[in-house]
């Protein structure tokens, strides 16, 4: 038989079919990440042991209460969503010449010695009727809140922002317990009541 | 004076378009590497609501996905608008989310299912109603790290 020449051949199309993966790929994936707000939920109590009705006095609770019309009553005064962030930062970080605001309590924190902690708790309390969105708009105020005092304390102390130092935190022990420290001075104490319908 | 040389024949020489398919391969692999196919099909309307203080997910595959919203337009007729809970590929009642907690969490590698997050993907017209019943369900199944899905905005609208 004779020789045959192989017939070189054309890769001119191949472009034409990988543009065609290109968009396929391009059109049927979703490139957003992920985010969201993370809290945490409490442990559901035993049935047997009924919870003790824990005195809190009432200067040291921030009462946020949400209604069905979206509407909220913080500390018993009708305010708007903007300006719950501050209210909350006033009322966590606390005045120990004002008697409306939480009592202290003397902790021992490392980085920064005996420091004292505020007494403040946060209490949440929405309706069924509530909007989920208007739900976690006051969520989001509130842990701003709490981030926005870390971050100021973060900064006067060592000059890093809050998010640097989480930032951080994934590779130094150092910037973990300045965390740590961070928010034994600040711990979020938000709590969510059962749910009534209140406010129709 | 310096003087310009014209060019001897004037038409330009063809661009070599054969490193054409290298250059698109090279952005299909980058896509087809970046990105992850969505594995359930919605059958709920959802849009998450905008907020400021939020955290990336770091592992996807530590996370298991909860719907709530209103049924997609094609099975309105069927489920009517009423908000319902989506589990994987099916609607399901709040009795369900128990059972399906457990068989999730079986799913992740025991050391690290300390790290194992429920994310809530919430409608934000939803009424809280059914999300808190949903978080009590959560609870009573000892799944207590949650994350409530939302986009990232600088600055919340009133």
């Amino acid at each position: 038989m004779a020789k045959r020449d192989i017939p070189e051949i054309n890769a001119g199309s191949m472009a034409d079919i990988a543009f065609l993966l290109l968009i396929f790929f391009l059109v049927t994936t979703t490139m957003d990440s992920e985010t969201g707000l993370v809290r945490k939920l409490p442990p559901m109590p035993e049935d047997e042991i009924q919870p003790e009705d824990i005195k809190i006095k009432k200067r040291n609770i921030f009462e946020v209460l949400v209604n069905a019309n979206d509407q909220l009553l913080v500390e018993g005064e009708f305010i708007e969503i903007t300006e719950l962030r501050e209210k909350a930062k006033r009322f966590i970080k606390s005045d120990p010449n004002d008697p409306e605001l939480p009592e202290f309590k003397e902790t021992d924190v490392p980085f920064f010695g005996k420091v004292m902690v505020s007494k403040q708790i946060i209490s949440l309390q929405n309706d069924n009727g509530t909007s989920y969105e208007m739900y976690l708009k006051v969520q989001n105020e509130l842990v701003g809140a709490y981030n926005e005092l870390r971050d100021e304390l973060s900064q006067k102390k060592w000059g890093v922002s809050y998010k640097e130092l989480e930032e951080l935190a994934r590779t130094s022990e150092t910037a973990k317990e300045k965390i740590k420290a961070l928010k034994k001075i600040y711990p979020q104490r938000i709590s969510e009541a059962e749910p009534k319908n209140v406010g129709k | 004076m310096a003087k310009f040389k014209k060019k001897s024949d004037g038409g330009t020489p063809a661009i070599s378009t054969a490193s054409l398919p290298d250059i698109v391969f090279m952005l299909l692999f980058f896509f087809m590497v970046a990105t992850k196919m969505r594995e359930t099909t919605l059958k709920v309307q959802v849009t998450t609501p905008s907020v400021t203080e939020v955290d990336k997910i770091e592992n996807k595959s530590l996370v298991s996905y909860i719907y709530i919203g209103k049924p997609i337009k094609k099975l309105q007729a069927k489920f009517g608008t009423a908000p319902r809970i989506q589990l994987n590929d099916a609607f399901a009642t709040k009795e369900d989310i128990f059972t399906w907690v457990n068989t999730e969490r079986e799913k992740i590698d025991e050391s690290e299912r300390g790290k194992w997050t429920v994310a809530l993907k919430v409608d934000k017209k939803t009424k809280m109603g059914i999300v808190t019943d949903v978080k009590q369900e959560l609870r009573k199944a000892n799944a207590l790290k949650i994350n409530y899905s939302s986009k990232k905005v600088n600055k919340i609208s009133k």
